[in-house]
Parts: structure tokens; sequence; C-alpha cells
């Protein structure tokens, strides 16, 4: 029921996205789930403090298009995608406007219990372990898009590694948005169960073929097991007229390790939601994050950390570069609950601007009830340092190479963090590759 | 024809002028000093000469090899072949010294029309010089001149000219900071450089130096312009009587910062 206070947007925007889709009555529920509380909700606008720095307008005044049921065929086929391929040799799941396609992706061979698939069809035959996981951690009662994501949630990455089970390859699950004569729609859900002393690493990554802008609402539930090992990397890549919210929800057991890694160099609107709650003794959460925003671009990086249990370390580190008039908001809340005593948080935000036009903003926020804990905070927004740019000019290195070695001096702390070395080359070799260095 | 010749320069720094009306003629293989009071715009002439930004020529030129270099970028006065030794070199965090040299070398190889050094060759290269100044090799795997000792980071700057080899060396105050050991090395390292042809300026407050690296001229900076040049003898009777005593020869009172 729409409630008097929803904004008048709610009903109109949701006119948009289709019909909520049929289906077993245990995903039903989780789909109306979904759409009464979006109704509740209605779209956010920066009077709520969750948005207050990010306009959604462009997302709001869109006119969009979901994407058909059938995944559509890419110009070109497997080949299209070869120029973004980013040498990962493990498993691939390729998604099309946000439906898997089997045509294009490859699983091979994996160890014995391991599934990795489409969750449409993990769905379609009940999966036990969907059953269990799907939509029972990501908190929707403040998140408009998080509750749409469940209402329409059809299609994303499913992958579940059994206990002990050690994954040497990442799992890539690569979403392409295809140009259409509408702006597409879609809400990728992905479900990650990684069990006790298990190790994976999931790649998601967001790349659109041509210029055209589309919506992804994307939300990943990641369970990590006690003891278990995940790493997760974001990479938002599609084109500058897209618009792209996600929201990572990462469930950690005791002594379990988990580091996330956003790597965020395109889009026009970009909101990353990262949302660990270290709920087992002993976690260990790495929230990292490096971001290029150019043009009129926003990006939004909104970490709520939770720190439940006892002795837990968390840690977010974002470094953002940001050129033109662009504009950044990296905000960190950290929530440590009664009884999570010994935790250890740090957070860091800092901020190279490129030109005097760039604004980039840090809202830290530390609410704590418990007593015995350390939390610390820090943010720093520069420029490139002209006495370094001098001196590296002084030996004959040109300004634009100049420029080069002190973006890439910044960005390489976050880079450093990256587990994944070829992935982290290559990832740093695309980052590089789209810094706007201007002229000699 | 001369390798630098200084006309008139007349420079500001934030609206104020520090270098007026200043004249000098370097000619290949010469070694000048110049010593001054401290703020007397010894470094501005350095900032000047290599294009810190920071600066602003209002009048004179800069001839180098015959050209006007006035509206060269600080690289392309580099690849020209004018080096700057810092009296405060930069530290430079997350920039590892290899990586900066490599760019320097290349760049300078890529104005001649070379093509990059290969990774032999450049190692080889930088062994080589590092072991005339006796350096640590761990030093290359550091970001620059970060955590660099105030010797080292010298040392540094000798070892990158060392590495450059440019026409016309501009060492500022490259003595302050050394030990009695770091001093004769680094001296020794320049004198290695001195083949004849390239030329240096030598900027110092101490005589001691320039046993080491006989200059074949001195000169006095004071408010911004040389006010008295000699041979080497000039800077014993500077060390001796200090700078008061030119007062009177100038006709002004000499400001000091
Ligand atoms: N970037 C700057 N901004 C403001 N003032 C400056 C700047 N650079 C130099 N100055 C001023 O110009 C004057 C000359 O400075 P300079 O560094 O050239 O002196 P110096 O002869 O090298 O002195 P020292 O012997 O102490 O090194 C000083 O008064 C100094 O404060
Ligand atoms: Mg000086």
């Amino acid at each position: 029921m729409p409630t008097l206070t929803a904004p008048t947007t709610t009903e109109p925007f949701l006119a948009h996205l289709g019909r909520v889709p049929a289906g077993p009555a245990w995903l039903t529920e989780i789909r109306q789930r979904g759409l009464a509380r979006y109704r509740q909700l209605g779209l956010p606008t920066i009077r709520d403090e969750e948005w207050r720095y990010t306009r959604i307008d462009a997302i709001a005044r869109g006119s969009f298009e979901p994407a058909p049921a059938k995944p559509a065929s890419i110009a070109g086929g497997a080949k299209a995608l070869d120029p973004h391929d980013l040498g990962l040799t493990g498993p691939r799941l390729v998604f099309v406007n946000g439906r898997f396609s089997p045509e294009l992706s490859r699983i091979g061979q994996l160890p014995k219990g391991v599934a990795v698939g489409g969750l449409g069809a993990a769905i379609a035959v009940n999966h036990s372990i969907v059953r269990e996981h799907l939509g029972q951690y990501l908190d929707i009662s403040h998140d408009a898009f998080g509750a749409l994501n469940l209402a329409f949630l059809e299609d994303g990455g499913f992958v579940h590694v059994p206990a002990d089970v050690k994954l040497d390859q990442p799992v890539h699950l690569l979403y392409v948005s295809t140009p259409g004569s509408k702006a597409g729609v879609c809400h990728p859900h992905n479900l990650v169960v990684i069990e006790a002393g298990a190790k994976a690493t999931v790649v998601e990554d967001y790349l659109s073929l041509g210029e055209d802008t589309n919506f992804s609402n994307a939300v990943t539930e990641l369970v990590v097991g006690d003891e278990a090992d995940v790493e997760h990397y974001l990479i938002e890549r599609e084109s500058e007229r897209s618009l792209n919210v996600s929201t990572l929800r990462i469930q950690q057991g005791k002594s379990s390790k988990f580091a996330s890694h956003s790597v965020l160099m395109g889009g026009q609107l970009v909101r990353n939601n990262v949302h660990p709650v270290l709920a087992g003794q002993g976690a260990w959460s790495l929230l990292n994050g490096l971001y290029l925003v150019t043009g009129q671009a926003h990006v939004d990086n909104h970490m709520r950390v939770e720190h439940v249990a006892a002795h837990c370390d968390s840690r977010q580190f974002y470094r953002g570069i940001l050129s033109d008039q662009a504009s950044s908001i990296f905000s960190g809340r950290i929530k440590v609950h009664r009884g999570a005593q010994k935790t250890d948080a740090k957070q860091n935000s800092s901020n190279l601007l490129l030109s005097d036009d760039a604004q980039a903003n840090t809202k830290p926020q530390l609410e704590i009830y418990a007593d015995d804990v350390k939390c610390t905070h820090g943010a720093t927004v520069g420029q490139l340092d002209p006495e370094g740019m001098f001196y590296l000019q002084s030996r004959g290195i040109d300004a634009v190479t100049a420029r080069g070695l002190l973006i890439r001096a910044f960005a390489g702390e976050s880079l450093d963090r990256m587990g994944h070395e070829a992935l982290r080359a290559e990832l740093e070799k695309r980052f590089l590759e789209r810094l706007p260095l201007g002229d000699a | 024809m001369s390798l630098l010749e200084i006309r008139n320069l007349h420079a500001k720094v934030e609206g104020r002028e520090i270098l007026r009306g200043l004249d000098l003629t370097i000619n290949p293989g010469e070694v000048h000093s110049i010593m001054g009071p401290n703020g007397s715009g010894k470094s501005t002439l350095a900032g000047v000469l290599t294009g810190r930004e920071a600066y602003e020529v209002t009048d004179g030129q800069i001839l180098f090899q015959g050209q006007d270099i006035g509206d060269l970028s600080p690289d392309e006065r580099a690849v020209a072949g004018i080096f700057l030794a810092f009296q405060y070199p930069v530290e430079i965090p997350g920039v590892s010294t290899t990586q900066f040299l490599k760019a320097a070398v290349n760049a300078h190889r890529k104005a001649r029309g070379q093509k990059d050094i290969d990774a032999v060759e450049f190692l080889k290269l930088v062994r080589d010089k590092m072991k005339m100044l006796q350096m640590k090799d761990d030093l290359l795997k550091r970001a620059v001149n970060e955590g660099f000792s105030g010797g080292e980071k010298k040392r540094h700057e000798i070892f990158q000219m060392a590495l450059l080899e440019p026409k016309l060396a501009v060492l500022d105050e490259t003595d302050s900071g050394l030990d009695i050991d770091a001093l004769r090395i680094v001296s020794e390292g320049v004198n290695a450089l001195r083949d004849g042809k390239r030329s240096f300026l030598v900027i110092t407050h101490y005589q001691r130096l320039l046993n080491y690296i006989v200059p074949d001229f001195v000169h006095v900076l004071v408010n911004g312009r040389i006010v008295k040049s000699g041979p080497k003898d000039l800077a014993l009777e500077l060390e001796a009587k200090g700078y008061g005593w030119l007062e009177q020869e100038i006709g002004e009172p000499i400001a000091s910062a």
C-alpha cells in the first residue's frame, strides 16, 4: 500500500520496471516483501540522510525498459568481449542485460561439490542453498533500491563452495549491457555462499557495449563461513551515461577473512554500498576502494560496517581521483554493537583533485555501543604536488608522464592491497588508461 | 659560443623582485661558483634557470647554447642539458626510485631520438654510477628520496647528474648536510664529470667545497645581483671577511634572510 508520505515518483517509477515476476511461493514472498517496502519508502531524495550528497534525478527521471526475459545475443558473439577480457581463466558467467547467457559463459572443471551458475536456474530447481540464504541478509528497511532488487529478482550469479574447498581461480560474473533504443534496467542478484574453511574469489564486473544509458540495480549477498577466506572485486567500467547502484552485503562467520575491492572507473552515477556484518568473533574485513570520476559523473561510496561480535578488525581504505566537474562522497559508517568488545576499526578516505571544479566529500560516522574499542578515521583531499611535478620535470620527464607517475603512485596504495596479482596488474593497466592526463 | 649567457635578468616571486639585473656568462668546461648571503637569490636563480613555475621573469634573457630558453618547460630545459641538484630534494611517495630514474633516462633518450633503454643496460648503468658515489643499492627500491637521510638525498642528486650527463649542472648547496667523507666522495663524483666541455654552477656558502671542486670563477650574489667576481681566491677572502665589507662597494645595505 502506498503511504501518504511516499514521494509522487514512487508509482510512476515502478511502472517503468515492468511486472513483478511470478514464481514459487517462497520467492513470491521475498518479492512481495521487496515491493511492499519500496512502496513505503519511495525513491530516496537528498533530504534522506543516507543520500544527502547524491541526487538520483538521472534515475528517477529515467525512462527505462525492462530487459527481455531471454538474454539478448550480443553483436559479434563472444568475440565482442575479447577486448574487455581481464585475463581470468576460471569460470566466467556472462549476463546480458542482467540475464544469464549460457552461450557466452564457461564453467569449466570445478572441484567436487562446487556450484557455479545462473541464479535463475538454481531457483528453478529450488536449490536448497538458495532457499536457505536468498534474501536473508540484505537489509531493505531503509533501502528502496535493495527493495526493488528483491521485488524484481530473477537472475544473477550463484556460487556455492562447500566447506574446506579452495577455489583457485576467481569466478568472474560479467554483466554486459547492450545498446538499445531505450535505456535498459536490470536487477541482478548474486548469491555467493562460501562455507566454513573454504576459499574463493568473486569478480563482479559491469561493462557496457556502446555508449547508451542503462541502469543496473544490483545486489550481492555473500556469506563467508567460519574461517573462510573470500575476496570480492567490484569493477564498474560502464559507459559514461550508465547508472549503477549496487549493494554488497557480507555476512562473516568467526575468524573469517574477507576483502572487498571496488574499482570504479565508469558510469554517470554510481552508488556503491558495502555492508559487512562481522557476526563471528575474530573476523577480519577489508573494504578497499579506488575510484576515478571524470566529466560530470558522481560516485557515492557508502560503507556500513557492523561489528556484532567481539575481537573483530575492519579496515576501510578508499582513494578517489576526480577531474573536471566530477564529484564524490565517501561515507563510512562504523557501528559497534553492544558486546563487540576489542573491536578495531579503521577508516581512511583520500582524494586527489585534478581540477578546481571537482569536489570530494567525506563523511565518517561512528556509532559505538561497546566500551573497549579502537576506532579511528581520517580523510585527506589534495592536488598533485607541484614540488613533485617540478622535480620530475626537472629530470626531463614531460608533464603528462609526470602526472601519470604521481597519480599512479596515489592509486598504487589501493592496488597493492589486491590479492590476485594478475587481476591487479590488469586492473591497474585499465585504470591508468582511463586517467585524464591533460596536455604536456 | 658561450654555453650559458644570462643578460640583465629580473625575476619576481609572489610579486617581489628577487633577481634585479643579473648578468652571468659561462663557457663550456668552466666551473663557476656563486656565494652570497641567505636570501640573496641564489636558489631563485637556479629555479629560474630550470623553469620553476613560481618565478616570473620580468626582464632580461637566458640564452643556452645561443637559444633563448624563456619559453621552455622544465622538462624541455632538462633534455636540452640543464640539470639542477636541488638544495632541498623533493620526496615523492609511491614512485620507486628505479621507476623514476628509468623515466628520466628514457626522457633524455627520447629527446635524442633513441628508443627506451633495455633493462640490462639500465641496471648496469645504474650500478656503475652508484658504485662511483658509493651508494647503497636498496635506495633503488625505495620511493624517491622518501626517508633518505640528508646526505643520501644530496648524493642521490649527484648520482642523477652522473646518470643524465647534462651540459650544465647547477649544484645548489650540495655540500650542506654532507659529512666529511661524503663531501669528498660527492666532489670526486663531480670532478669525474669535468671533461673540459661540461660546465658547472656551484652554489655554496663554504669555501671548503671549493677546495675539492676548484672553480674557475667565484661570483658574489647580493640583493639579486652579482656584485663581485674574481678567481677562486675570492672565496677565501669571503670566508675570512664575510659579506659586510661589500656594502661600501655596492653602495646599498645588504639584505639577508
Ligand atoms: N616560492 C617562494 N615564495 C615566496 N618567497 C620566495 C619563494 N622562493 C624564494 N622566495 C624568497 O626569495 C628570496 C630569495 O630566496 P632564495 O631561496 O633564492 O635565497 P638563497 O640565496 O638561495 O638563500 P639560502 O642561502 O638561504 O639558500 C628569499 O627572501 C625567499 O624568501
Ligand atoms: Mg638557496
